[in-house]
């Protein structure tokens, strides 16, 4: 058999197995998503940052929301409650920012304090320094953060390659389900994924789930 | 065991139009404490039900009297001495009843019966163990709750009497405890496990006041100076084992102009929330004031306007409010961004999407909004995950670049190509796209239509659109986009 060749596959079977840091816990997450995420689920103490796709970030705080825990979502004014609620995000629990200004990023330090789950969109360029201390306050509460948009060491980051809705024709139907194609870049490397939006809940479809054949993200 | 006899006084003039008790306003509430200060001389424990109807025992006044129509005698006459011109008492064998002896009119009630039930005009003496008797006149659709009321006469149960009459095991396993109470009184019982007379010194008068010499110009002076006010007034609502739900806040210029606003809290204040209300209130006068900026706070005034018993506030095992935590956190954000910063959303009724989320700040009690009842028009499947409010302007063309409009049948004029959205720089390329939706509203009154259409672009995006129907010409704007 030949070694060299099996080497870098091993490394990365132990490299996905193993969790970074110690001391992390799981937070409840979609089970439709799981497969989109390095160790199945979110973790405490990490950011995600999700890009192209509002309704994605929103869907990691489903499974949370109706674990009773307190939800929130900072700097989209143009939250659709109704899309919220129809996710399964528990309006009452789901705290909003919606114009957080120049204070963004102290606030969600000061909001993943007591909330299990942001999402949250920052308009300003992040120093690596002001990561680090967020970073910090998050491992601190438990608590982990989906930024929409790009964040620099984020535990995993998933782009919206491409999207095509089904239902609508010529002048006639309506939206009812649409199908993202993911790439996911995290410890495991990069990888494309299918996933489906119908009946309100993500699914990723596992078969089409590829190794991209690009180079990984340094 | 004996029924408690209950007297009820209504004095119709403090009465609002509707039934619930918010509708009172809060002047009324509060001036109709001096004329409950003036029956409680008389009669020590009374229970406002609501302004301008009270509720007491009948046992104590009529010994004391030597009769219960003595006893409303004199209790009319303090109401007549108070300068309101007509009062109503009656008196039965539970609090339902009585109730209904003083608010019903005698021209509801179409039987010869009851007349003799009347000694006069305002006092009305239900004799006892004949409440049953004299409650089985009257409609079911009164006293009883909305539901009920609509649902029986369906039924063909008209009368309160024909409600009593049905077996109670039947009614509970029909209409739950909901039911079982109704019927209980509808036979002129009380609740199952009694409905005492629960009186509440709203007499006590809690109003608090403080003034500045000089004025304060800082909200946050301000606040540090109504620390012990704030302090004060829970102080003596907790005497009362009271807590205050809805608090009105009045600042006074040095120039005698009063900024006047009412807060509701979803708990209940304690002095902290009372003093962020204060700061919130001065501050929103500092931005407003533009050119008499500076002017000043020059007096304070703290007026609980609705105040709740302790009792049913206090924090359960496990507790039921949110988290203290998270509120601590919460106030905080909302010292930095200001009240409105920071808050929840709560579903309401419409047929626009901006019209069905509101915006609740954190630290206020919703308002109540639109019924969440069927709107036709309004988007029944797959809502768009971001909401314009105010919708954006949109331009849908053709392939020809004309601009695509709606025909008499409903339907798009032209095929639409393109589209393009104001501080939006997405490919417009049409790809896909649904039927105009109709929305009708008023119509009568000559409304313009609008119209809803999902359209989809090459890039993968979807958009909702809103089309409005202005002087012929079609305006369309993206109402929310599938993100």
């Amino acid at each position: 058999m030949n070694i060299t060749a099996a080497l870098p596959s091993l490394q990365q079977r132990i490299n996905e197995m193993q969790p970074l840091r110690l001391g992390e816990r799981a937070l409840p997450t979609p089970p439709g998503l799981s497969p989109l995420l390095p160790g199945g689920a979110l973790h405490t103490g990490s950011t995600y940052a999700v890009r192209g796709s509002w309704q994605l970030a929103l869907a990691f705080l489903v499974e949370a929301s109706r674990g009773g825990a307190w939800c929130g979502v900072l700097g989209c004014p143009f939250f659709g409650a109704e899309a919220a609620a129809s996710l399964g995000i528990a309006l009452d629990r789901c705290v909003l920012i919606p114009d957080p200004g120049s204070h963004a990023l102290s606030l969600a330090g000061t909001l993943s304090e007591t909330l299990t789950v942001v999402v949250a969109r920052f308009d300003a360029r992040v120093s690596p320094a002001q990561v680090e201390r967020i970073s910090a306050r998050l491992r601190e509460h438990g608590s982990a953060l989906v930024v929409v948009g790009d964040w620099v060491r984020s535990e995993s980051r998933l782009t919206v390659m491409k999207s095509r809705w089904s239902g609508l024709g010529s002048g006639y139907g309506a939206l009812s389900s649409k199908q993202l194609t993911v790439q996911s870049e995290d410890r495991r490397g990069t990888r494309q994924h299918v996933v489906s939006w119908s009946h309100n809940t993500f699914t990723v479809d596992q078969h089409h789930a590829t190794e991209a054949p690009l180079l990984r993200a340094v | 065991m004996r029924p408690e006899r209950v007297i009820v006084v209504r004095i119709p003039e403090w009465e609002e139009h509707t039934l619930p008790p918010p509708t009172a306003t809060p002047t009324e509430t509060r001036d109709f404490t001096h004329l409950l200060a003036q029956l409680t001389e008389l009669v020590p424990q009374i229970e406002t039900l609501r302004p301008g109807l009270v509720a007491m025992r009948a046992r104590g006044p009529a010994r004391y009297y030597g009769g219960e129509a003595e006893a409303a005698n004199a209790l009319l006459q303090v109401v007549h001495a108070a300068g309101s011109l007509e009062a109503r008492v009656g008196i039965a064998d539970s609090r339902f009843a009585a109730l209904q002896a003083a608010t019903v009119d005698s021209s509801d009630v179409n039987g010869s019966a009851l007349a003799a039930l009347l000694p006069s005009g305002d006092v009305r003496i239900v004799e006892p163990g004949k409440s049953a008797t004299f409650l089985s006149r009257l409609p079911v659709s009164c006293g009883i709750d909305e539901r009920l009321g609509a649902l029986l006469p369906g039924l063909g149960i008209y009368t309160l009497g024909a409600f009593a009459a049905l077996p109670e095991d039947a009614v509970r396993a029909r209409f739950g405890p909901a039911g079982v109470l109704a019927h209980r009184h509808a036979r002129g019982l009380d609740a199952e496990h009694g409905e005492e007379i629960r009186p509440h010194s709203l007499a006590r008068n809690f109003d608090t006041e403080l003034h500045f010499e000089p004025p304060l110009e800082s909200a946050e002076q301000l606040a540090f100076a109504c620390s012990t006010l704030a302090e004060q007034l829970s102080a003596s609502l907790s005497e009362e084992h009271l807590v205050c739900t809805t608090l009105r806040v009045t600042l006074t210029d040095d120039i005698n102009i009063r900024h006047e606003r009412e807060w509701t809290h979803p708990r209940f204040f304690t002095p902290s929330d009372t003093i962020a209300r204060i700061r919130w209130q001065a501050s929103s006068l500092e931005a407003s004031t533009g050119e008499r900026a500076g002017a000043g706070v020059a007096a304070v005034h703290l007026s609980p306007i609705r105040t709740d018993r302790a009792a049913s506030h206090e924090p359960g095992l496990w507790t039921s409010g949110p988290d203290e935590r998270i509120h601590h956190h919460l106030s905080r954000v909302q010292g930095l961004l200001g009240p409105a910063g920071v808050g929840t959303t709560v579903l309401g009724g419409g047929r626009l999407l901006r019209d069905r989320q509101v915006f609740v700040p954190w630290g206020v009690a919703p308002h109540a909004t639109h019924s969440p009842g069927p709107w036709p028009g309004s988007l029944p499947f797959s809502q768009p995950s971001l909401v314009f409010s105010p919708p954006i302007r949109a331009q849908l063309l053709s392939a020809a670049g004309t601009i695509v409009g709606i025909d008499e049948d409903d339907l798009l004029t032209e095929g639409p190509h393109s589209l393009s959205i104001e501080h939006s720089n997405i490919p417009g390329q049409v790809q896909s796209w649904s039927k105009p939706w109709p929305i009708r509203e008023r119509w009568w009154e000559g409304r313009p239509e609008r119209f809803r259409l999902q359209i989809e672009l090459t890039g993968g995006t979807a958009w909702l659109l809103l089309g409005q129907t202005r002087d012929t010409v079609i305006h369309w704007f993206a109402e929310g986009q599938y993100d």
